[in-house]
């Protein structure tokens, strides 16, 4: 959506659209609503857009940036080692979080946060306070702040799903998004006689009840969703100089905060004629967005501007809301969708849909990205990219000073080159183990199953041992990431079960396929392994052309690539007739050739014990 | 003062609520480990425990919250008589909730050389970390599952054993350190090692509540309390009181209820059932049914009890099957059904 639009005079009902809208909600009402996440914006429009919010803000509220490489101590607050060293007493300096009290915080790259920044801010969001347990220190200080995070991701990644859990709002396309000067200052006069109102806006319980039923429309689980949209109707009806929530405020609420959040299309409502409320649990989605509803608006120009088109909100608008024989869910329903343009939804749908299908593995990407296992430190001097260890370098020295002569506390601290401590990290090396699954129509249908229960066999001991796993399955002409590499058995188990059967063998596309997996796996610190069941019956070539003849060519050349990749594999042949021209592909792999023609109880136990050694062997 | 949100006030999510109570009855049962959805109120359960609780004996000065009279060893301070004391002072002290922030740092959780101290005096002196605040309360960590894998041994060691060991850094010392260990977590995002996860006593599975008019209920009152924290809190006094009672009442009691043998014989038969490994299964059970009953005012544990404690013991305890799809609860229940439909 486009943001510019000439400035009308300071009315408290102007309209804003839908990337203002969030920066003034979030000026009213931070702590309640926790941030926002731009999605994908451009580099000025982010940052006009935070210009936007800083406007907002009190004068003089800090907005923060924090960087990518923010460490702990900064963030949190920490020992401020220069001044602790000079004054021989412990200093505490403090953090970003909490010198941000009142304000902004500002996140670029959210999505590549480690984990330790991930848990800090939620830790800020959930209890407004910023709590320092470290280096032996305990502090807690106040921090009501909104953050404001930049996704930027690509495909293979995504935001921690318990931040984004925690921030009310998300804003898509803003391309072009730009706060004038004269709608900084509008908006922020707006904001700032709002949060006098804002304290007295009194209950509309029927649009809180609505506001509920929607989210459960839209298949949103976390109850977070209902309580931001609430706060945020909140915020509205004070933005526009009410106190009283009105169906203008719930439905701009339900759009903002809800409607991003959606992962099913509600059903249609039922006849205006029947008074009963919808069903609880609507049943499946109909493909398309409800248009013929009571309401038949016309659908507006895509600009999703909504407030604009319909300015016309008569002061009684609540009345007529309460005389409405529609439950406020099936109106407040109407009111977003008929605001979007048709298929916007599908594509939101589709989108969330696809970020869930991302959710289990973002809590083990963060992990990984973890330094290694810190472990203590060890003598020697910080040379050759060794991290000094500072601490435990003043440690060391501290109880030597007296000893070397420092008699008041005015004096430096004395450190001798033996004192010197560096960090130790142990890498964490885990092992991804990549099943390559053969899914085809081919003798393998039959033994699809059996293929499944060796899976998950795999599946549970990778578990114990805290290998990641990942699941690519073949068949018809493609070769599909079924599981992005997960610690999340339940997730494993449950692709697992509902993967399908049927169509040819690609097995060249299929050994393509593991490279990159492998090499992605290589990337992010582990060590791959890959696991091909198959029987190995290439019929389907690189290009997606039936032919045996050039299918087993491909396969093989696509063999020899993996081979010079110097990737650990393994060939579980699974035909019944274990076949030369099998084993010639796993050798051009350069893989172990397993056959297991008859899958029973010890043949599989046999297999798992194969691939756990190999795993042990290729983790390192 | 920061208000936490009533315990009593939340809405549904009777078997987390049931659990925390029966761990605040019997802190012997174990840890919770509490799996679930996002946004079920897990951690505004554990942190409305903190303002629930009735306060503690403790001996005054004390750095460990050693209890009065002392049934604990290996105290540093009150070991050596209370230097400067002749008489153990006692004090009372809230029951600590001790959050671990994921970020901690070793140090800050078993404790560390008291830096300062060591600069400015050059004395080696023990600072407590976040295991010795905890002592006699509750450790509550947010996602324990991404908790990296030797901070969580550290708490489970110490959690099992009930003291903290230092060595490091020249200090060594040892304290009490026994407290109910409260994770939370949410599978989908990374599992928890099959071996953590059998330390925890308990276990439960928290869903966000499918009824409309429940869900209306959370956020009216969550957003009353946001509205004005001291007129809500004032309005719950009472129902927070009654809780309170409640606990003292099954902490009194605990001593006298007792567990008549078809109960345990039940147990043994639901563990074997199951085949849970190991005995931790029957005798958290056996915690768990005693503190039940002293909890309800029952004087001897019946089979009722136990077949309502059951699925929060074992749940966690299943050997995993792979051809097996039921959830655990369900395989829990189905055990249950087949043992009570024989009687």
């Amino acid at each position: 959506m486009t943001a510019t639009r000439p400035a009308k005079p300071s009315a408290p009902a102007r309209a804003w659209n839908d990337a203002e809208l969030p920066a003034a909600l979030l000026a009213i009402d931070a702590t309640g609503l926790g941030g926002i996440v731009l999605d994908h914006a451009s580099h000025d429009a982010a940052r006009e857009w935070v210009r936007l919010l800083a406007a907002c803000l009190p004068p003089g509220a800090p907005v923060r940036r924090v960087p990518g490489s923010v460490t702990d101590d900064r963030l949190l607050g920490g020992v401020d080692l220069a001044a602790t060293l000079s004054s021989g007493r412990l200093v505490v300096e403090q953090g970003v979080l909490a010198a941000s009290d009142g304000g902004a915080v500002v996140l670029p790259m959210a999505e590549r946060a480690s984990a330790s920044v991930i848990a800090a801010l939620v830790g800020v969001l959930d209890t407004h306070t910023v709590r320092v347990e470290r280096e032996g220190i305990a502090a807690e200080h106040g921090a009501r702040l909104a953050l404001v995070c930049f996704d930027e991701s690509a495909d293979d990644e995504a935001m921690s799903v318990a931040l984004v859990d925690r921030l009310a709002f998300r804003v898509t396309g803003m391309s072009g998004f730009d706060a004038s000067p004269r709608t900084c200052e509008v908006l922020s006069q707006a904001v700032h006689d709002a949060r006098e109102i804002a304290r007295h806006v009194t209950d509309g319980a029927a649009w809180l009840a609505g506001l509920c039923e929607l989210a459960d429309a839209y298949g949103i689980d976390s109850m977070r969703a209902p309580l931001f949209a609430w706060r945020a109707a909140r915020a509205h009806a004070a933005l526009h100089g009410r106190t009283e929530v009105t169906e203008e405020d719930a439905a701009a609420a339900a759009r903002l905060v809800l409607l991003p959040r959606a992962v099913r299309m509600p059903a249609p409502p039922p006849e205006p004629a029947a008074e009963e409320p919808p069903p609880e649990a609507p049943p499946e989605p109909p493909p398309e967005p409800p248009q013929d509803s009571a309401d038949d608006s016309p659908p507006p120009p895509p600009e999703a501007d909504t407030s604009n088109d319909e300015p016309e909100t008569p002061p009684d608008e609540k009345e007529e809301a309460s005389d409405d024989p529609r439950p406020p869910a099936d109106i407040l329903r109407d009111a977003v969708e008929s605001t979007l343009p048709p298929g916007v939804l599908e594509q939101l749908l589709a989108r969330a849909g696809a970020a869930r299908g991302v959710q289990g593995r973002v809590g083990e990407e963060s992990v990984s990205l973890l330094r290694g296992r810190p472990r203590g430190s060890r003598h020697g001097m910080p040379r050759g990219g060794a991290r000094l260890h500072l601490l435990e370098t003043l440690r060391v020295a501290a109880p030597w000073q007296r000893v070397r002569g420092r008699t008041d506390r005015t004096q430096r601290v004395s450190l001798r080159k033996d004192d010197f401590r560096i960090r130790r990290f142990i890498e964490r090396n885990g092992t991804t183990v990549i099943f390559v699954v053969d899914a085809s129509g081919s003798s393998a249908l039959a033994r699809l199953s059996e293929a499944k229960g060796a899976i998950e066999m795999l599946l549970a001991e990778s578990y114990a041992r805290r290998d990641r796993v990942s699941l690519i399955a073949f068949r018809g002409t493609t070769a599909e990431t079924l599981l992005p590499p997960t610690r999340a058995l339940a997730r494993a188990r449950r692709v697992l079960a509902a993967m399908p059967g049927g169509g040819g063998t690609p097995l060249a596309t299929a050994i393509d396929a593991s490279i990159g997996a492998a090499l992605a796996a290589q990337r992010a610190g582990t060590s791959p392994l890959v696991v091909f069941l198959t029987d190995g019956r290439a019929n389907i070539a690189r290009d997606g052309t039936p032919g045996r003849p050039r299918a087993g060519e491909d396969a093989l050349s696509s063999a020899r690539v993996f081979a010079q990749q110097r990737l650990s594999a393994l060939f579980v042949d699974t035909s019944l007739r274990p076949d030369a021209s099998i084993r010639a592909i796993a050798d051009a792999m350069l893989a172990r050739y397993v056959p297991l023609p008859a899958a029973n109880g010890d043949a599989l136990r046999g297999l798992v014990r194969t691939v756990q050694q190999q795993a042990a062997g290729s983790a390192t | 003062m920061r208000h936490v949100y009533p315990f009593s006030a939340i809405v549904g999510q009777d078997e987390m609520k049931l659990a925390l109570l029966l761990t605040a009855v019997d802190p012997t049962i174990g840890g919770v480990m509490v799996f679930g959805d996002r946004g079920t109120g897990k951690s505004t359960a554990v942190r409305g425990l903190a303002g629930l609780l009735p306060p503690m004996t403790v001996v005054a000065g004390c750095r460990y919250g050693c209890a009065v009279p002392s049934d604990e060893r290996g105290c540093s301070y009150c070991d050596r008589g209370h230097p400067g004391h002749e008489k153990v002072r006692s004090a009372k002290a809230p029951v600590p909730v001790v959050d671990l922030p994921l970020g901690a740092t070793e140090d800050r959780v078993v404790g560390a050389l008291d830096l300062e101290r060591a600069l400015t005096t050059g004395e080696k002196a023990f600072e407590p970390g976040l295991l010795a605040r905890a002592h006699r309360g509750f450790l509550y960590v947010d996602e324990v599952n991404l908790l990296e894998d030797h901070l969580v041994d550290l708490l489970l060691d110490a959690a099992a054993t009930g003291e903290n060991v230092v060595e490091r850094e020249g200090v060594s010392i040892r304290h009490p350190a026994r407290f109910v260990l409260v994770g939370s977590g949410n599978p989908e995002e990374g599992e928890l090692r099959p071996q953590l996860l059998d330390r925890f006593g308990l276990a439960v599975d928290v869903k966000t509540p499918t009824d409309l008019a429940l869900r209306i209920d959370v956020i009216k009152r969550r957003d009353a309390f946001d509205r004005d924290p001291d007129a809500f809190v004032a309005h719950w006094e009472k129902a927070e009181r009654a809780v309170r009672r409640r606990i003292v009442k099954g902490q009194e009691r605990l001593s006298t209820a007792s567990v008549p043998d078809d109960v345990l014989v039940r147990a043994t038969e639901l563990c074997a059932k199951l085949g849970t490994d190991g005995l931790r299964g029957e005798l958290t059970l056996l915690r768990t049914v005693r503190a039940y009953a002293a909890l309800e005012g029952h004087g001897e544990a019946t089979l009722d009890d136990l077949r309502r404690v059951a699925p929060l013991c074992l749940r966690h305890r299943l050997r995993r099957n792979v051809l097996d799809e039921a959830s655990s609860t369900t395989r829990v229940e189905r055990a249950l059904d087949e043992l009570y439909a024989v009687t």
